[in-house]
């Protein structure tokens, strides 16, 4: 069953078509992939399923619901990572994850259960306490995860989820998305790592100057055009580059 | 707009201990200064000693710095250095409700302010009549309206640098030109005026009526600010929409 569609997508940015129209369909479960260049579109596409913006044209549905028509419903269902660090930092550890329930309206006294199990899911129990400008860069991405499990999302939208992680804390991100997939929660990331998207992604879209090249899984997209993901990556994207 | 005004307090709560002495520094510096100090100068002013002419007027422009801070540089940082719009934007909370606990969070700053001064000055004895507390609502109004003028400002500016021309053109010939140090009547004609389309003009009438204990005179004022805060509250929004939805 398709937890998200999108039909026709258009989004322009001041006279720029940053997406020209394109229409996928994610299943309910599944973790699904956006690969391309900076500047193909995939953070626009995330965003205007993210609800925080409204697409130009064409039509996105989450949940059979419709990002222009009820984002807040949407939002209310979905858990957002975001490529930058968005945390409060006038608040610690565990008090960014009780006030981010707190916008979903959950009780204080069901996030103050949760907080601690969220925490220890991320490996984190020990900085419950800590400023948050005290984390190093990995445990800021941890949190940033836990705080997007707040309200127990049924999809979860990943924008890069481990640029600018070392090789431990990278791997540790993957075993988390790893383990949520394995409780059917439906995934959405973008990535620039291929070996991410082989690793983690039962479909990957290729995306290109705000066209979907190529959707399949990673295994058809090597089968047909040869090589390894990367090589299909590069095969079928940056023509305006080489231009 | 509650959730974002209640994430607001519980930063307040937890961090006021290390500003709260700083509300009372800067009033109490102008009251003494210029109560006492400049005061030891000036006669009576419409037989009222000097000190205590300035003292409802404090209250005034402390609420409404309270207010423009909040929603000038606090609402600024909050939407582009902390990203804490896009962080709160991720969850069923949406613009409009964003906007407004700014704008309610800002208001309320005022509120704890002008109270804050208000005891300060009922200690020192400058304060005639218990209904200055009847001001409170006002405000809280005014600094509704002070709130919308700063978030609009925010939503425009495309940098934190231009606050300082929202604070030199705009703030200070507030602060100076209300009625708060002197009647505007001893100014030419034209500035008393314009005085009166600002609404720090009108907060201080009215802190002046209600601390001496007559409302007489406030009635006008206490209309203007209502009017006031209706006829600006579409902008607020309107202005965010267009910064922040792309």
């Amino acid at each position: 069953m398709d937890i998200i569609t999108a039909q026709g997508l258009i989004k322009d940015y001041n006279g720029f078509r940053a997406v020209s129209g394109i229409d996928f369909a994610i299943s309910r479960g599944e973790c699904f992939g956006f690969l391309g260049p900076n500047g193909a579109g995939k953070t626009t596409v995330m965003r205007i399923i993210s609800c925080f913006m409204p697409p130009t044209g064409g039509s996105v549905s989450v949940f059979g619901r419709d990002v222009v028509r009820d984002p807040s419903g949407i939002k209310a269902s979905i858990g957002i990572m975001p490529q930058d660090n968005n945390l409060d930092p006038d608040l610690n550890v565990t008090e960014n994850l009780l006030v981010y329930a707190r916008y979903f309206d959950i009780r204080n006294k069901d996030a103050r259960r949760l907080a601690p199990v969220l925490l220890e899911f991320v490996e984190l129990q020990d900085k419950a306490t800590a400023k948050i400008d005290q984390l190093s860069g990995g445990m800021k991405h941890r949190l940033l995860l836990a705080r997007a499990l707040v309200n127990n999302p049924e999809i979860l939208i990943l924008d890069e989820p481990t640029t600018g992680l070392d090789p431990h804390s990278r791997r540790a991100v993957w075993e988390k998305l790893k383990h949520l997939k394995s409780r059917k929660t439906t995934l959405l990331l973008t990535t620039h790592y291929m070996e991410e998207a082989e690793r983690l992604c039962d479909r990957v879209a290729i995306m290109d100057s705000g066209r979907i090249v190529a959707v399949d899984t990673p295994a058809n997209l090597t089968a047909r055009h040869g090589g390894n993901l990367e090589d299909v990556y590069l095969k079928l994207t940056g023509r305006s580059l080489a231009d | 707009m509650f959730r974002v005004w209640q994430r607001h307090w519980t930063v307040y709560t937890k961090l006021y201990k290390t500003s709260f002495a700083l509300n009372f520094a800067e009033p109490a510096l102008y009251l003494v200064a210029m109560g006492f100090g400049l005061g030891a100068f000036v006669q009576d002013i419409h037989g009222v000693p000097y000190v205590k002419f300035i003292a409802p007027g404090i209250i005034a422009s402390s609420s409404m710095f309270a207010a423009v801070y909040e929603c000038t540089y606090g609402t600024y940082i909050r939407m582009t250095f902390q990203k804490t719009f896009d962080a709160i934007l991720a969850t069923p909370v949406n613009l409009d409700d964003l906007v407004a606990g700014e704008l309610a969070w800002g208001a309320t700053k005022s509120v704890i302010f002008g109270i804050t001064i208000m005891i300060v000055v009922a200690l020192f004895g400058l304060v005639d009549s218990p209904l200055i507390v009847l001001a409170i609502p006002f405000i809280f109004l005014c600094g509704l309206i002070f709130a919308q003028l700063s978030v609009m400002f925010a939503a425009i500016v495309p940098g934190i640098d231009s606050f300082s021309y929202f604070y030199t053109l705009f703030m200070t010939p507030l602060f100076l030109f209300s009625g708060i140090f002197f009647p505007l009547d001893s100014m030419p004609r034209a500035v008393s005026q314009l005085a009166l389309f600002t609404p720090l003009y009108h907060l201080v009438a009215i802190c002046r009526a209600f601390s001496s204990g007559s409302l007489n005179g406030a009635a006008w004022s206490m209309v203007w600010i209502m009017v006031v805060v209706v006829l600006l509250a579409p902008f607020p929004f309107r202005l965010m929409r267009r910064r922040i939805i792309v």
